[in-house]
């Protein structure tokens, strides 16, 4: 089964509260996903020139203050980790490519579930209401964020396979439904580089997504790609720095509902995650169709 | 219900009371014989088999949203949804009428086996998949697979229906009004002769739709081709 949402503030009151409305959406998912959640949520973006990483320790006593002096002696900068749970997020004074590219080769030990300038990855196996609680999900303030409720049907219950999946610097996937072309596909993927720490097929996906954005692709190029190389069950939601994107596979056995708001744009598995939002009674409210991918973005000002 | 007074109206809100128990108080009703027949269901907040199972002549009116099998295996009962339906609204429904005013989504009315299900907006994949004798009026459109192996009954579509429309499709009748995607397998266009007008002006009467002109319909069903058709292969069943 699995469970998503996703939820995209236009009001400063939504962006204020935005945890706590994510965590009210992710408890609704919850039986449709018991045995892992996530999140991306999308926040206080890192200064220009600077990045930040969401790393993942499976170490409950980890140094995350020693990992930042490292990394101050590196690139410069004096910054405190802001740790939650298993997970700390840490700000590096340089491009996210290379912050990620250091961690991955000084700490083996450690997972990088995010790199880039807004992005946070939190997730973690268990119940989606503790997690939200282990996390102080409703403390986490946001332009935009996206969840996941997991049920496990391809591989193993863990914290990295559990969603959202990095695709990319400020891009992540979540993914209800299952792929049967995943290891072919991640063989090829392989070919080309990209690299993969778990057997899930959503992270296949990801790293499709990754590959095809590496090429050139425009995301929407790239989730067209979808349609077209990805054989299995899907509803993906992707996550950027300014907003997300939603695809249904064109049979569309994985449900999807949207609906908006002056104050909100919000997605599910099904509704009732929504109709914890306020003004949900009165959203304009729709089905997405299948293989058709829908853009939200935040106006650049 | 005492005659010649209001017909009082039972209000039930989802927001207080557990929905097993408004299913229970329902259900109820028939196997007693006897209580309110005037329902009101209030913050349904997309909560699921809101109204299932009902098996009396009730009118029950639901103020909101609903999740999936609203309605699902209604008997004589009319059920209103003043919202939008999740998937399987009125699964396998045998006699009754449901209305929704808002969108469903997919498998509206799958394996329908008697009644009259309205939706007012539009229906998603597979509306009416397998019915088996339901009427179906949709004053939208219908997307993908919609009467999929469907038996008997009419499928009504003011709108545009997706691709695969009418797949190994039995004996059900299907009437669009707009652009057909594609059709499925087995499934042709049929003449629309001056009884199969009537038809659907009877069923648009029923459904309340009254926007709408009979002639402008096409008729589609079975070419009656495919492997079960074959006189040879009624051994194999």
């Amino acid at each position: 089964m699995c469970g998503i949402v996703g939820l995209f503030a236009k009001s400063p009151g939504i962006e204020e509260r935005l945890g706590v409305h994510l965590t009210a959406m992710l408890a609704q998912m919850s039986n449709r996903g018991p045995d892992s959640a996530g999140v991306a949520v999308y926040r206080d973006p890192a200064p220009f020139g600077s990045s930040k990483l969401t790393l993942y320790s499976a170490d409950p006593h980890e140094h995350w203050g020693a990992l930042c002096d490292e990394l101050g002696d590196a690139f410069g900068g004096e910054h405190e980790p802001n740790v939650r749970a298993s997970h700390a997020v840490v700000l590096v004074e340089t491009g996210a490519a290379e912050a990620e590219a250091w961690v991955r080769s000084r700490h083996p030990e450690l997972r990088v579930m995010s790199a880039g300038r807004v992005i946070e990855i939190y997730k973690e196996v268990g119940r989606p209401e503790v997690f939200a609680d282990q996390f102080h999900l409703t403390d986490v303030h946001g332009t935009h964020a996206l969840g996941h409720t997991r049920m496990a049907t391809e591989s193993r219950v863990t914290t990295e396979g559990s969603h959202p999946f990095s695709t990319g610097l400020d891009l992540c996937l979540v993914h209800n439904g299952s792929l049967s072309n995943h290891n072919t596909l991640r063989r090829a993927l392989r070919r080309e580089g990209i690299e993969f720490q778990t057997e899930n097929d959503t992270e296949v996906a990801a790293g499709y997504l990754a590959w095809r954005l590496r090429e050139g692709a425009s995301l929407e190029q790239a989730l067209e790609g979808c349609l077209d190389d990805l054989d299995g069950f899907y509803t993906f939601a992707v996550g950027t720095a300014d907003g997300f994107a939603v695809l249904r596979d064109p049979i569309a056995c994985k449900p999807a509902v949207l609906a908006e708001t002056d104050d909100w744009v919000a997605m599910a598995s099904e509704y009732h995650a929504i109709a914890v939002l306020p003004g949900a009674d009165d959203a304009r409210m729709w089905e997405p169709e299948p293989g058709v991918v829908y853009v939200w973005e935040q106006a650049r000002v | 219900m005492v005659t010649g007074t209001e017909p009082v109206t039972e209000v039930v809100d989802l927001a207080l009371t557990p929905l097993r128990e408004l299913n229970q108080r329902l259900h109820d009703v028939a196997t007693a014989g006897e209580g309110p027949r005037h329902w009101r269901v209030v913050n349904p907040r997309g909560a699921h088999a809101v109204a299932c199972g009902l098996d009396a002549e009730l009118d029950v009116e639901i103020d909101g949203h609903v999740g999936y099998y609203c309605a699902g295996m209604n008997q004589l009962a009319t059920v209103r949804v003043r919202g939008n339906a999740g998937t399987g609204l009125a699964e396998n429904m045998m006699s009754g009428l449901v209305v929704v005013d808002g969108s469903a989504s997919q498998s509206a009315g799958a394996t329908g086996r008697g009644g009259l299900l309205v939706v007012r907006g539009d229906a998603a994949a597979r509306c009416g998949i397998s019915m088996k004798g339901v009427d179906i009026v949709v004053r939208g459109s219908v997307g993908h697979l919609s009467a999929f192996m469907a038996q008997t009954g009419c499928l009504v579509v003011c709108g545009d229906a997706g691709d695969a429309l009418g797949d190994s499709i039995y004996e059900a009748r299907l009437y669009v009004r707009g652009t057909v995607a594609g059709l499925g397998a087995d499934c042709i266009e049929k003449e629309m002769r001056e009884e199969h007008v009537a038809q659907v002006r009877d069923l648009l009467a029923r459904a309340e739709v009254d926007d709408v002109d009979p002639a402008d319909f096409r008729r589609y069903g079975s070419a009656r081709q495919l492997y079960t058709f074959k006189i040879d292969n009624a051994g194999a069943y």
